[in-house]
């Protein structure tokens, strides 16, 4: 567990050092406060004291931020080779990418957390139903671990940022569009794993205040999953070169 | 300091049908240090990442002190410090944090983990250059934030492929002189292809080819092994003529060959029969017939030529 925390602080650091936090969160707070506050269905045309656009908007940008954030985490050290000088350290390989997934989660963490004064002002604008927004934000916390588990993964199996950015969206448009879009046009059993497998449904349970086991679980396994994918990518290097 | 030691028993490692580790075997002691020498290609690096559990084999095993890397590679890994090839770094982190992060991974605690950078930081030489960024410093300098990394957490066994790759003469004295003193306490396996370089620092030399050790000994017994016959080179002056020389150095019954030197008029190759030697009859033929021996020297057996010798293909 230290270990991990050892390699989760450093992560964050050069997060810092490098500015990427700085643009994310900036860019993060700017797009979303744009549309929660003055474009779109935006809180005034709504006229109700919600942070449900706030959520929706969320939802996309970090669909975009998160894989701008995982991309580097192992395609950069398998390309410079540090990797190897990480590993033959003493941790293991569980411990390298679960440093890193805690790097990314807690980032954005940090700019879900800056977003609370959104929170503060709509409650002083009118009541406000406190649960749905507390579990908007556990949602929004799910969905950025299934996508960075994700953006691991697409990290790991290339040495190219690049690749893994645009290999990361297109698996996350699977989950985020496609699966929702299938579910309608099949009945039955495989339309209902389509809308089992997507994310949106998960999604706007949570953000309705509904907490669901089944929610959980799902976006869980689909971050384990990821995680596993990318630690088997990772040892992949004992079996072929 | 206990003892530690290397044994690698019949390690392979296939890369799809390529074999680039071909069932090698060789012990490493404490206070030796070991070069591993071949052309590029020839396994060094795979064997070097594969004892510092990097990957695993595709057979055989490697085991530190008795204990096999395929089952305890946790412990192992707290007992090596390693410098892969090309020195990867972070280039984006300051020296120090660093340093600090290699150390804490590999389990010093936070009392001691300040004294150890400044000691490392000291024994490196890194002191004016430790608040910069890894990526701003010259490559010697990088070279050396890489030794430190592997030294921080003082590691029995010392793995360094290619340490002296890329640096000027006096970084490359600076960074041998460095693993000789290093290498007095700890097991030092170092990989080059550099001839000179095995010969300034290792005690042992291991030369590999096509994932095959050929060659285990220290220089002087490689040098032995391959050197058969006694070679010299003499000059001869006030001669007169070339070939009544030749004629007579050849009649002398411990010399085997006479070769003229190549673009020399008066410098001629002897080479001895097996376990003569001729420098004698060569001085008492010069004195008798009045001719000035300029020079006489034996050719000694260079490394490099035992080298070309085991991996030409």
């Amino acid at each position: 567990m230290k270990k991990i925390w050892i390699i989760a602080v450093r992560e964050l650091k050069t997060f810092f050092d490098s500015l990427i936090a700085y643009v994310l969160i900036i860019s993060f707070l700017g797009l979303s406060g744009f549309f929660t506050w003055l474009f779109g269905s935006d809180i005034f045309l709504i006229g109700q004291a919600t942070l449900q656009p706030f959520f929706s908007v969320a939802y996309w940008t970090l669909f975009f931020f998160t894989p701008a954030l995982t991309m580097r985490m192992l395609a950069e050290e398998n390309k410079t080779g540090t990797i190897e000088l990480l590993l033959t350290k003493a941790v293991t390989d569980w411990q390298v990418i679960l440093g890193k997934f805690l790097a990314c989660l807690m980032l954005i963490c940090i700019a879900l957390a800056l977003t609370l004064p959104y929170y503060i002002s709509v409650c002083t604008l009118g009541p406000i139903d406190h649960g749905s927004v507390w579990c908007g934000y556990l949602g929004l916390i799910f969905i950025s671990m299934a996508y960075i588990s994700i953006g691991l993964f697409t990290s790991s199996v290339t040495n190219n940022q690049i690749v893994a950015f645009l290999l990361s969206l297109f698996i996350g448009v699977f989950f985020l569009i496609i699966f929702n879009v299938l579910s309608t046009n099949f009945t039955g059993m495989i339309g209902e794993l389509f809308s089992y497998l997507s994310l949106s449904s998960h999604f706007d349970s949570i953000s309705r205040g509904v907490i669901d086991s089944k929610d959980i679980i799902f976006f869980l396994s689909v971050s384990i999953f990821g995680l596993i994918l990318a630690d088997l990518s990772l040892s992949k290097r004992n079996i072929v070169d | 300091m206990s003892s530690m030691n290397i044994v690698v028993e019949n390690l392979t490692k296939k890369y799809g049908l390529q074999k680039a580790v071909d069932d090698i075997s060789f012990q490493a002691n404490t206070g030796e240090i070991l070069g591993f020498l071949g052309p590029n290609g020839a396994g060094k690096t795979t064997t070097m990442k594969i004892i510092t559990c990097f990957m695993l084999p595709t057979s055989g095993d490697v085991k530190v002190n008795g204990q096999s890397i395929l089952s305890n590679n946790e412990e192992i890994k707290k007992r090596i410090g390693y410098l892969p090839e090309n020195n990867p770094l972070y280039y984006d982190m300051p020296v120090m944090e660093y340093l600090a992060f290699s150390g804490e991974l590999q389990g010093i605690g936070k009392d001691k983990l300040q004294s150890k950078i400044t000691a490392m930081i000291h024994t490196c030489g890194l002191n004016e250059e430790k608040h910069k960024m890894i990526g701003e410093l010259s490559k010697g300098y990088r070279q050396r934030v890489g030794l430190a990394q592997a030294l921080i957490h003082d590691p029995e066994i010392l793995v360094l492929d290619e340490p002296t790759s890329g640096l000027d003469p006096n970084q490359i004295t600076e960074i041998r002189k460095l693993i000789r003193q290093i290498g007095k306490e700890k097991t030092v396996i170092l990989s080059t292809h550099i001839l000179p370089e095995v010969e300034a620092t290792c005690d042992r030399i291991l030369i590999i080819n096509n994932g095959k050790i050929v060659a285990d000994g220290t220089p002087d017994s490689l040098r032995k092994q391959s050197q058969g016959n006694e070679v010299l080179q003499v000059q001869i002056a006030d001669a007169g003529n070339r070939d009544e020389v030749i004629s007579s150095l050849q009649a002398i019954e411990t010399i085997q060959l006479v070769d003229p030197l190549h673009g020399s008029v008066d410098t001629f190759i002897l080479q001895s029969k097996p376990g003569a030697s001729a420098r004698r009859a060569v001085f008492n033929l010069c004195v008798q017939k009045k001719w000035a021996l300029m020079e006489m020297k034996p050719l000694e057996t260079k490394l490099e030529d035992i080298f070309r010798e085991l991996t030409k293909d």
